[in-house]
């Protein structure tokens, strides 16, 4: 096919993320779609219009395998939308397309706002992709940025029921008072800054920490958030 | 040049319909054309606190869906012919409002009228975005609490994004308007101070209307309370609102009911 760039109505992509329920199946593949269906005959509908991600990490199928899969899974009422850790040789036509493989933290995502990533203008030499974010509008309540290539920096503040999920670092300079998520491909280095901290949520890497646990007269202050080890730990910057 | 407002805030009950009813009936009393429009489609409330209660015939989704005319649909104020008012459907539902029946009216409505106020139904869904959908500005309405400072940071958000001006690349300007307002539980820490919701909203502030017993009384009556009681508290903080909604520069206060000698000794300022 011949690329002729030329002018006409504009085609908008819009980039979304969805909240999917991963299916990790184990071998024995029967018990386990036994156990299934115990699960629908304990719960009625369980999963049933859910979109589902079948993680196939456990067990080594061939593409007619992952098709047959598939169907039975179907016939309970579970649609998949994809694959994910499976070979790609083994998802052909037919098969729900393999999603990238992830590590780490799962996000729980809302509408994507219009964030920058989402207004790429196409151009013919493609640019490096940008490894930092930067938000010069205060993040508002149930926005949520995701940017998984990197680090995150907001000038603004993060409103309480917003969300926001990097790659790398997050760096908020004014009140951070929704969740911040960073190091969320399974970056245990990455770190959270913020000028006041009102967090609803911390996580680097999967680790978090909820208000409750932040200690109380870090609160409103500058600090920053790492991981040690297991353990994320919480320290003032002033 | 029309100017399409939106009165929004999120939550209900936080006084969307009396702003909209007040700030409108203030623009006309000060000389300008004013339509307000209610969006609350199956719920409407606009035309008891405008006092049109039993002149209603037909509606803004008689109107969207051709069976009246723009003109049949238009109650004119008894009091004030300058304003105007677009009923919603009591029988129908939110569903029954289309993008492009909303827009067709929005746009007949800019043309005889200096200013098209919407009054949004409470949330996020259709009614809401589509009372904002064409708005040039925006009023979002506050309570000094936090679930309504919270609610209404997410409305701040679906401005910026869901517009019509927002998806062009441009801003819909936004104000606002914080109501209920009791100074004196708000020094006892019983309720957000103005510069708390301000630090947490960072957005140029309208007015600030005192929590009184006028816009009950005037609601009840179906007035708004600008008409009903000038020189109450929340009418001049209307009239102030009104005044900067114009472009006029008013210094910010937090206006009283009638005030004896001590409210005057100690007479409240906003910061």
């Amino acid at each position: 096919m011949t690329a002729v760039t030329q002018p006409g109505p504009s085609t908008r992509f819009v980039c979304r993320s969805y909240m999917a329920v991963v299916l990790a199946p184990e071998p024995p593949l029967l018990d386990w779609v036994a156990g299934i269906q115990e699960r629908i005959n304990a719960a009625g509908r369980f999963l049933v219009g859910s979109p589902v991600v079948l993680d196939l990490s456990a067990v080594k199928l061939s593409a007619s395998a992952i098709g047959h899969l598939v169907a039975e899974l179907d016939q309970r009422g579970i649609r998949v939308m994809g694959l994910e850790n499976t070979d790609p040789a083994s998802t052909g036509a037919g098969l729900p397309p393999l999603v990238r493989p992830s590590r780490g933290a799962q996000t729980t995502l809302d509408v994507l706002p219009e964030t920058p990533t989402a207004k790429v203008a196409p151009k013919s030499t493609t640019p490096p992709k940008p490894t930092t974010l930067l938000l010069e509008e205060p993040v508002r309540s149930g926005q949520s940025i995701f940017f998984p290539d990197g680090d995150v920096t907001v000038l603004g503040s993060v409103g309480s029921g917003a969300e926001l999920v990097a790659g790398g670092s997050i760096h908020v300079y004014g009140a951070l008072r929704g969740r911040a998520m960073a190091g969320s491909n399974g970056n245990a280095r990455a770190r959270i800054f913020c000028s006041r901290i009102e967090a609803e949520l911390l996580a680097i890497d999967g680790y978090y920490m909820t208000a409750e646990s932040m200690d109380k007269s870090l609160r409103d202050r500058a600090v920053q958030a790492w991981l040690e080890g297991n353990q994320l730990k919480l320290t003032a910057l002033d | 040049m029309a100017k399409v407002i939106v009165v929004t805030s999120g939550k209900g009950g936080v006084g969307k319909t009396t702003s909209t009813a007040a700030l409108g009936a203030a623009l006309a009393q000060f000389g300008q054309n004013v339509v307000v429009i209610d969006f609350d489609v199956g719920l409407r409330n606009l035309d008891l606190v405008m006092g049109a209660e039993r002149r209603v015939v037909y509606d803004f989704i008689n109107v969207t869906q051709g069976v009246a005319k723009l003109s049949q649909a238009l109650i004119r104020d008894k009091r004030l012919d300058r304003l105007a008012l677009l009923p919603a459907s009591q029988t129908r539902d939110k569903d029954a409002l289309t993008e492009e029946g909303v827009q067709s009216v929005i746009t007949a409505l800019r043309k005889t009228f200096d200013w098209v106020i919407c009054d949004s139904p409470a949330g996020i869904e259709r009614g809401a975005t589509l009372a904002m959908r064409f708005a040039d500005e925006a009023i979002i309405v506050t309570n000094p609490e936090v679930s309504s400072v919270r609610d209404s940071d997410r409305i701040i958000g679906i401005l910026d994004a869901k517009t019509v001006r927002a998806e062009r690349g441009e801003r819909v300007a936004k104000h606002l308007l914080v109501t209920r307002y009791d100074q004196a539980r708000a020094a006892r820490g019983e309720m957000l101070t103005i510069e708390d919701v301000l630090e947490i909203l960072s957005t140029p502030l309208l007015g600030i209307v005192p929590e009184s017993q006028e816009v009950l009384r005037a609601s009840n009556l179906g007035a708004p309370v600008t008409f009903n009681n000038a020189n109450s508290g929340p009418a001049r903080a209307y009239f102030d609102a009104a005044r900067r909604l114009m472009g006029e520069d008013v210094e910010m206060t937090i206006p009283a009911d009638k005030q004896g000698l001590f409210g005057k000794l100690f007479g409240r300022r906003a910061a």
